[in-house]
């Protein structure tokens, strides 16, 4: 019994919490990766994207709340999503249009392309802080358990509850839907295919008919999606903050590095690989101990191997681990 | 008489230095025509320039009587040209039938009948379809770089030392591929190493030595010619 108490609260605030973020950091690093693959260079204006989709997601989200229009048990906020990948991706494709098009006819090295990406992410970062402000905002609604403490301990009588929160439900269910739609795109469509093709070999690609822009605008659209989705899915979560979507830089480039940069599969991996390790190193196990040795007296710390404030840190760890033990990440990515 | 494909004249170079120098080079229909020369006489560069990689400073290219130096190497494809590059010539993460549909991407009739016959001329290929292009031998991924550039139905193909770091036995069977894939009415520039061997199934050969023609004859006779063994072919 007090096995399955510590293992309750394990997933309580380890395994659940985990796997939710994980989904979210998984979408936002395919995002990087999809850039780093087909663009050859790293986006660091990713964070903002997903901060400019997430800002037009609760405008519209306000705009239905306002006309009455909800989406039942759901957060009004997936019905507003389409709308806002679509804005986000008119924007990615103007951004394209008027910076990264000429940097791509110049054939400007990556470090210059990341350079320019920087200067994006401010702009952006600025268009979200005029656009709604600096504040903190929540913008779920709905319902907001799938099961409630209450109700788990109800069931199963264990002292200790789990409680899964709708929004964690709707981030993997989504994430899965986002995932699978778009690996069949890339396996299994022409246009999917023709940009793999573009990201394996760029000449061969344009001596085989393929047209690049077309290539490019594809990918931004996709990534206007991922990003949007990603942000919205976090947003939802916890909450949304201008800030804090420019801080989940470092962890969603660590995920899609570590997963080896270029690689979808790697990306998702990496997701996974870095929230687990963020939530379960900043997690104080005493509870979890207290059940499992119960004989002696509680602990006498909190069994906290790094505060919360740390959690970047635990990223960037794994971040120069894998860089110096494997370069190219798990899954073997590309080399710039 | 024109040929079917010709690049005249052709002087140019990457920078602004010239490599080619007056360089003429030219193939009839279904026949091969192979370059060969000394390290960094200008063969793969006056490649390049048949095929637009290259700006001409002089000189022309027709393809069948139509001007077409003005066109990018993707226009040319459209044209019905293709090209298979010395080295990275096929996408090593996609698997061979995908190379093989890239090659086709222009294409939007049914590109079964084509995959079909490059798998008759490749048979080892059709074996691997589902694998990683990457995964394949040397000589098997040579074999995908030319399936993937017939994919098009070219009417000219152009290959850049095709039989580059393969053993000589696959080798062999390489030329017979090519010989046999000349036969189905397509043209061939080749540019190749292996010049003694090459020049046994050139209906032409070019010499080049620093970018310009040196000499130009029948295989056989380039062979026979013993200025060209000596200097050239190794006595």
């Amino acid at each position: 019994m007090d096995f399955l108490n510590a293992l309750v609260v394990f997933a309580n605030f380890v395994l659940v919490p985990a796997t939710a973020y994980g989904a979210q950091l998984a979408l936002g690093a395919l995002g990087v990766t999809l850039i780093f693959g087909i663009l050859r260079f790293s986006n660091f204006a990713h964070g903002d994207t997903m901060a400019f989709g997430t800002m037009i997601t609760i405008l519209v989200t306000w705009a239905l709340q306002a006309a009455g229009v909800t989406f039942g048990p759901l957060p009004t906020a997936l019905l507003a999503l389409p709308v806002a990948v679509g804005v986000t991706a008119l924007l990615l494709l103007g951004t394209d249009r008027m910076v990264y098009r000429f940097y791509r006819k110049v054939r400007a090295a990556p470090v210059i392309l990341v350079m320019v990406s920087l200067g994006v992410m401010f702009v952006m970062n600025a268009l979200v802080r005029f656009g709604i402000g600096v504040n903190e905002y929540r913008f779920d609604d709905g319902a907001r358990f799938v099961v409630d403490a209450r109700t788990f301990r109800e069931m199963t009588g264990l002292a200790e509850g789990l409680a899964i929160r709708s929004t964690q439900v709707i981030t993997l269910v989504t994430a899965v839907i986002v995932v699978a739609a778009l690996f069949w795109f890339l396996k299994r469509t022409r246009t999917g295919k023709s940009m793999r093709a573009f990201s394996d070999n760029e000449d061969l690609a344009l001596l085989s008919g393929i047209n690049p822009e077309r290539v490019v605008a594809v990918t931004w659209i996709i990534t206007a999606a991922l990003a949007t989705t990603a942000g919205v899915l976090y947003g939802l979560d916890k909450s949304f903050k201008a800030f804090t979507y420019f801080q989940l830089l470092l962890p969603i480039f660590a995920s899609a590095i570590v997963g080896g940069l270029g690689s979808p599969i790697g990306a998702i991996a990496g997701g996974f690989i870095i929230a687990f390790s963020e939530i379960t190193v900043t997690y104080a196990f005493k509870r979890v101990v207290t059940y499992v040795v119960p004989e002696n007296p509680a602990p006498e710390g909190l069994m906290q191997l790094l505060s919360t404030d740390y959690k970047f840190a635990v990223s960037f760890t794994i971040l120069i681990i894998v860089l110096l033990f494997k370069p190219t990440g798990l899954f073997k990515g590309q080399q710039s | 008489m024109t040929s079917f494909l010709i690049g005249e004249n052709m002087t140019g170079g990457y920078g602004a230095a010239d490599i080619l120098h007056g360089c003429t080079l030219a193939v009839e229909r279904g026949q091969i025509a192979v370059i060969v020369g000394p390290n960094g006489a200008g063969k793969s560069t006056a490649m390049k320039a048949v095929f637009g990689m290259l700006n001409l400073r002089a000189g022309s290219v027709r393809l069948d009587g139509e001007d077409i130096t003005a066109l990018s190497p993707q226009d040319r494809v459209a044209k019905g040209m293709a090209f298979v590059p010395q080295t990275h010539n096929i996408f090593t993460s996609m698997t061979v039938e995908e190379n093989l549909e890239m090659g086709a991407f222009l294409r939007r009739d049914d590109i079964r009948p084509t995959m079909e016959q490059v798998y008759d001329l490749f048979p080892i290929l059709r074996d691997k379809r589902r694998q990683a292009a990457g995964e394949l031998s040397g000589g098997q991924r040579q074999q995908v770089a030319v399936g993937r550039a017939l994919m098009t139905q070219p009417k000219v193909l152009m290959l850049d030392e095709p039989t580059a770091g393969v053993s000589p036995i696959v080798m062999d069977e390489l030329f017979d591929r090519i010989i046999e894939v000349a036969r189905t009415g397509i043209s061939i520039l080749m540019v190749e190493q292996n010049a003694r061997q090459a020049l046994e199934i050139a209906d032409t050969g070019y010499v080049l030595v620093q970018g310009a023609n040196r000499y130009t004859d029948t295989g056989a006779a380039l062979l026979a010619d013993p200025e060209v063994r000596k200097s050239f072919l190794g006595g």
